[in-house]
């Protein structure tokens, strides 16, 4: 034990986990400024603009000032749960990154059931919604906190059926694997990656993702319109920020994933020298996930709300069995190849 | 096996802590001027009626329910999605006879109406 901990690998994994952890913190923090920004110039305002260079400091302003900002807990609240309610969303959120490859080597551990573990991890924070909606003791987010648990629930399932496709081209759960077995090309120019060979799981996969993290135009839990803020309604100063960072943490994951699994995660041309080749693939992946993020900002700007009717039958009665086929006809032809 | 493990645990470890002291922190350093206003329900600025825990739609249960079935298929697709490739054509046969059955149970479910959300 005191062997391992003094060696050269133990200190490499623990420099790998702070750096991961350092870096999503920072990106998930710069996340909002882009939202923000995005959101903004899509509405024809410019946005933050006085916190530092184009508001650049803004994201550091926000958290300073949650940190300051008075810690209301309902005298009717479950002052227990109450405080717990954002922890438990929270780990799970953060603790996926765990397994995500953002290149090569750089990630923290490669679970031989990385993506199981992921599902598993992510599915956890569902808890957190229904725990925080309930503690608070307040009809608003008690009602956001049914609606979001059974969203979440309902599109967890069409989105782990989409990925079954994947597996059975790919064969294997390790994140890592997954990623190089999309390196190389057909045709010399056609990347190898999923999502020509899954187009239908790529859509419902995306779909479910967004319903998944409680995105518009599938944000019925927090509709401002008719609850207020939904299940974090009665939440104010760090905990709020804490609800928020879970998440934006999914978002990041889900969009991880996807690049992970459908678009073949950190390969991408490489080029140039040594050293550009250490970093180029963590640049494609990081660029990867952006497009989706950048997407994702652009539904929230254009999108009208579902009606939860809709957002219901559309799981159920379309992604569903859309799901189904697409795993007996991927399996067709797979084993008829 | 274990070696595989333990960098999750060391990450677990670092994020409660982080969440942990978030929330200290701001308990700590936030300013405190409470009035039985400001901790009351918030209910868009009325008097608060009555209590939150009521009774809520039986509909959401039946959501759980119908996830807990599809979601244990849906684990049970996971394994034999990985070693498909080795099973073939027999793979093939035995998964197309349990997607039949979970079909048949769906198509019961749609019938019955359970997919519908407004009644």
């Amino acid at each position: 034990m005191i062997e391992y901990v003094t060696s050269a690998d133990f200190l490499l994994m623990m420099a790998k986990i702070v750096g991961i952890f350092g870096g999503v913190m920072g990106a998930l923090a710069y996340l909002t400024w882009l939202e923000r920004k995005l959101m903004a110039r899509v509405q024809m305002r410019p946005g933050p603009t006085r916190v530092g260079p184009f508001g650049l400091l803004q994201p550091i302003a926000d958290g300073l000032k949650f940190l300051f900002k008075e810690d209301v807990i309902p005298t009717n609240a479950n002052k227990f749960l109450f405080v717990l309610a954002p922890i438990v969303a929270l780990i799970p959120a953060l603790l996926s990154f765990s397994v995500i490859p953002f290149g090569p080597r750089l990630q923290v551990t490669d679970l031989s059931v990385g993506l199981l573990f992921i599902f598993a991890i992510t599915s956890l924070g569902v808890y957190g919604i229904v725990l925080g909606g309930w503690a608070s003791n307040s009809k608003y987010p008690l009602m956001g906190a049914m609606r979001s648990s059974a969203q979440m629930i309902s599109y967890e399932l069409s989105l782990t059926l989409s990925v079954v496709g994947v597996l059975m081209i790919a064969n294997t759960l390790s994140l890592g694997e997954l990623v190089t077995a999309q390196q190389g090309t057909w045709f010399g120019f056609i990347p190898r990656w999923n999502i020509f060979l899954q187009p239908v799981a790529f859509v419902i996969y995306v779909v479910s993702a967004i319903a998944e993290t409680n995105r518009l135009p599938f944000d019925l839990a927090e509709s401002e319109q008719e609850l207020v803020a939904g299940w974090h309604t009665e939440y104010s100063s760090m905990k709020f920020a804490m609800f928020m960072l879970a998440e934006y943490a999914n978002m990041v994951t889900v969009s991880a994933l996807a690049t992970i699994l459908f678009l073949g995660g950190w390969t991408g041309p490489m080029f140039g020298p040594e050293w550009l080749q250490m970093v180029l693939p963590t640049v494609w992946f990081v660029g990867k996930i952006s497009v989706f993020i950048f997407f994702y900002v652009l539904l929230r700007s254009t999108f009208p709300r579902f009606r939860y009717d809709q957002l219901m039958r559309f799981s159920w009665k379309v992604l569903l069995p859309l799901a189904l086929a697409n795993i007996l006809i991927t399996s067709l032809i797979v084993a008829l190849s | 096996m274990l070696q595989s493990w333990a960098p999750i645990l060391a990450f677990l470890i670092l994020v409660s802590g982080f969440a942990v002291v978030s929330v200290i922190m701001s308990y700590v350093l936030g300013v405190k001027n409470p009035n039985p206003r400001k901790l009351a329900p918030y209910e868009c600025g009325m008097q608060p009626t009555g209590t939150a825990r009521e009774r809520f739609s039986v509909k959401f249960y039946l959501v759980a329910m119908l996830f807990l079935l599809f979601d244990i298929e849906a684990v049970f697709l996971f394994p034999w999605a990985v070693v498909y490739r080795d099973l073939g054509l027999f793979g093939f046969f035995e998964m197309v006879l349990f997607i039949a059955a979970i079909l048949a149970g769906y198509i019961y479910v749609w019938k019955k109406g359970a997919l519908e959300w407004e009644r």
